[in-house]
């Protein structure tokens, strides 16, 4: 297929055909924990994101979730709802997303790039030319999270055909059959929600999200990530040797907008120690 | 205990010829929610199950509608709107006598009282024009829940009498700044409360949108008004209407009137959209009636939503406040492709022309989103005969648009008092 002017191969550095899983537990890094940060495309503009990316690579993080923006993004909390709504607002589009998406796949091939968007972007490009798309590209994983399993079979086939890994999020409230089922579907990895509500907001580490964690493994196939509410390096090492990835999204924002790619820098020196 | 008949059973009998267990109409329903919100969902799914066979709660509820609301509504011959057309017998189902003054009531003293059921403390809503915030902050002061209701920016402005009546009644009134704010961002901003606040809160959804099963919890909740509707046409023509319109915003007046005719092929189903500025303008809601609507998957399930390529959602724009929201009920967009219900569009400049011949001929006030309903008969009444019979729901009375209408009209004596009135409120504040 033809992107950006591109003949897309499917041979992409971190490619999806070594299966994301794979990479997360069998990698060399050396880590306690990996981290996957996030980036709301096209906010506050693509060469920021570009730069934070880098910032990414240098300071060892391993995975990168790069949002697709939309126009009611029911799960974010307010920073990342104006970030989306800024995007938009400026023009971004699904195609400029996919464009830069192959451009940091790479120029970055110590990073594994993952999308998350909401249900209706990807349906209205189409669901399977999307996830194909992804592929050829070298996007690993797709969270979407009004994408209900249950509800989106042909997403869900449509990512097992083209391998790239559907990741699928549970919560304290999800029951442990529920649990099982999730655990089962889940590609790559399964994404914990700390907490109940929205993105952004604190969440306090403690026994609970400890007992939520052992469930989950105890259930869990997969590797697990545990996000929501992930703000300082403490909170990462609370989630050392319980969690496989930590998932650190609307603080970097809120770093980014208050301290510039310089406070990037620094934040992430404290989340992931050299 | 008052005279009022209908039961659960004549409800059910209405609301499940339409209702489906799956949650899906043709192409268009479903459930797509964030995880969390699941054990929400849950739990309501099961609620709704074993209420939809307790005669005990819907005796209840037919108690608050008859001794509370004042149910039920009459039928008005409209023999002055009648003779000024010379067409179609016109009938009006009076929802503006509900308390509150709009259908709303039925579907938040419903929600509210099965949110009591659950053991919730506290309930939430989305408002559009204000009648579903006031009707909920009412419900919730009746039987004695807190309330929170989520509002645009722009519709505050647009309807600040209700959200005085809200706030007095007792409610938190939160006003949504971003995106259009308008309906649409209140239910985001709405959800974003739920998925925080489930354990002790029940999200009251005011309109037959929105993850299953809120479409079937809200028709069955307006399905009231179709059977009076049918009952009391009966009674006065001995026969069946030609035809029934309501106005469509999400769709529950519409789908509340529809329901009992639903069955009846040779009673014709209208719903009449907000034409905005009209066809082409870019500022308008009608996504049917336009065919400018496209399925997609937005606030928790599928439908036709006024979209862009990329599937980000267009803005909305009508005079009426209740009636700009992006996406329609799945079930009237299913009985649309089916054929079973017909949708039109009145422009604002129809429905302020509308609402001037109301006014003269019938001395009524229907709100700015009832008159669409109006609007569109009135477009097709040059097609009836004298042998027709229409039915217009007036989904609500229109005191709340005081300020809209006044402006529509160019009402230079009440921009006068305004200004007087503004002045006085400066000059006592010194």
């Amino acid at each position: 297929m033809m992107m950006n002017g591109k003949h897309l191969s499917g041979e992409k550095p971190g490619s999806s055909k070594i299966r994301l899983a794979e990479q997360i537990t069998g990698g060399p890094s050396g880590q306690p924990i990996q981290i996957m940060t996030h980036q709301i495309l096209g906010y506050p503009d693509f060469d920021t994101n570009y730069e934070m990316i880098r910032l990414f690579q240098e300071s060892g993080a391993r995975l990168v979730e790069l949002q697709l923006p939309f126009s009611e993004p029911i799960a974010d909390g307010p920073v990342f709802l104006h970030a989306n709504q800024a995007s938009l607002a400026s023009g971004t589009t699904t195609k400029q997303c996919l464009e830069f998406a192959e451009r940091v796949v790479t120029d970055f091939p110590g990073l594994s790039f993952l999308f998350m968007t909401y249900y209706n972007v990807v349906i209205q490009y189409g669901i399977e030319e999307f996830v194909k798309a992804c592929a050829a590209i070298g996007i690993q994983g797709l969270i979407v999270p009004d994408a209900y399993p249950e509800e989106s079979q042909e997403f869900m086939e449509a990512c097992r055909k083209h391998t790239v890994e559907p990741i699928l999020i549970v919560t304290p409230y999800t029951s442990s059959e529920r649990l099982a089922y999730l655990s089962a579907e889940t590609g790559g990895f399964l994404y914990c929600a700390a907490r109940k509500g929205v993105t952004g907001t604190k969440t306090s580490f403690g026994k609970e999200t400890e007992a939520f964690i052992t469930r989950v493994r105890s259930i869990a196939k997969t590797p697990i990530a545990v996000g929501f509410g992930i703000q300082s390096g403490q909170d990462v090492r609370f989630l050392e040797g319980k969690s496989d990835i930590a998932i650190i999204g609307t603080q970097l924002l809120t770093v980014l907008e208050q301290e510039g790619l310089s406070g990037v820098r620094r934040f992430l020196k404290t989340i992931i120690p050299a | 205990m008052s005279e009022y008949k209908t039961t659960f059973q004549t409800i059910s009998a209405a609301a499940e010829a339409l209702v489906k267990d799956d949650g899906y109409y043709g192409n268009y329903g479903g459930s797509f929610i964030p995880e969390i919100l699941v054990p929400a969902f849950a739990e309501i799914k099961e609620y709704f199950e074993a209420i939809k066979q307790d005669e005990a709660f819907w005796q209840e509820y037919c108690s608050l509608l008859a001794d509370y609301s004042g149910r039920p509504t009459p039928l008005t011959y409209a023999d002055r709107l009648t003779e000024y057309f010379g067409r179609a017998k016109i009938y009006i189902k009076r929802e503006d006598l509900n308390h509150t003054g709009a259908h709303k009531l039925n579907n938040a003293l419903g929600q509210v009282l099965l949110a009591k059921k659950m053991g919730k403390t506290r309930v939430i809503a989305e408002t559009g024009a204000g009648q579903h915030g006031v009707a909920t902050a009412t419900a919730a002061a009746k039987l004695g829940l807190s309330a929170t209701i989520y509002m645009g920016r722009e519709d505050m402005e647009r309807q600040y009498s209700n959200v005085f009546w809200m706030k007095r009644l007792g409610a938190e009134v939160i006003a949504v700044d971003y995106g259009s704010r308008t309906l649409k961002d209140a239910i985001n901003e709405a959800l974003r409360d739920w998925v925080s606040s489930f354990e002790t809160t029940h999200y009251v959804l005011g309109t037959a949108s929105g993850a299953h099963p809120f479409p079937a919890i809200v028709s069955y909740f307006q399905a009231v008004i179709g059977i009076e509707a049918k009952e009391q046409i009966l009674r006065v023509e001995g026969r069946l209407p030609s035809w029934v319109y309501a106005c469509v915003g999400g769709g529950s007046n519409a789908l509340g009137v529809f329901q009992a005719f639903y069955p009846h092929e040779n009673v014709g189903l209208v719903g009449v959209e907000a034409g905005g500025q009209g066809k082409g303008s870019g500022r308008h809601a009608a996504r049917i009636a336009y065919g400018e609507g496209k399925a997609g998957v937005a606030q928790g399930f599928k439908t036709l939503f006024l979209q862009n390529n990329d599937g980000q959602m267009n803005d909305t724009y009508s005079l009426a406040a209740g009636l700009d929201y992006v996406g329609v009920s799945p079930i009237l967009a299913d009985l649309s492709e089916r054929g079973r219900v017909r949708f039109t569009a009145a422009t604002d400049t129809e429905v302020v022309e509308a609402l001037e011949i109301i006014m003269k001929t019938e001395g009524l006030i229907p709100a700015l989103e009832s008159t669409h309903a109006f609007a569109g008969a009135f477009n097709d009444i040059t097609e009836s005969s004298g042998s027709d019979i229409f039915i217009i729901n007036m989904s609500g009375r229109g005191d709340k648009d005081i300020f809209n209408v006044a402006e529509g009209l160019h009402d230079d004596e009440w921009k006068a008092f305004i200004r007087r009135k503004a002045r006085q409120f400066e000059n006592s504040a010194r």
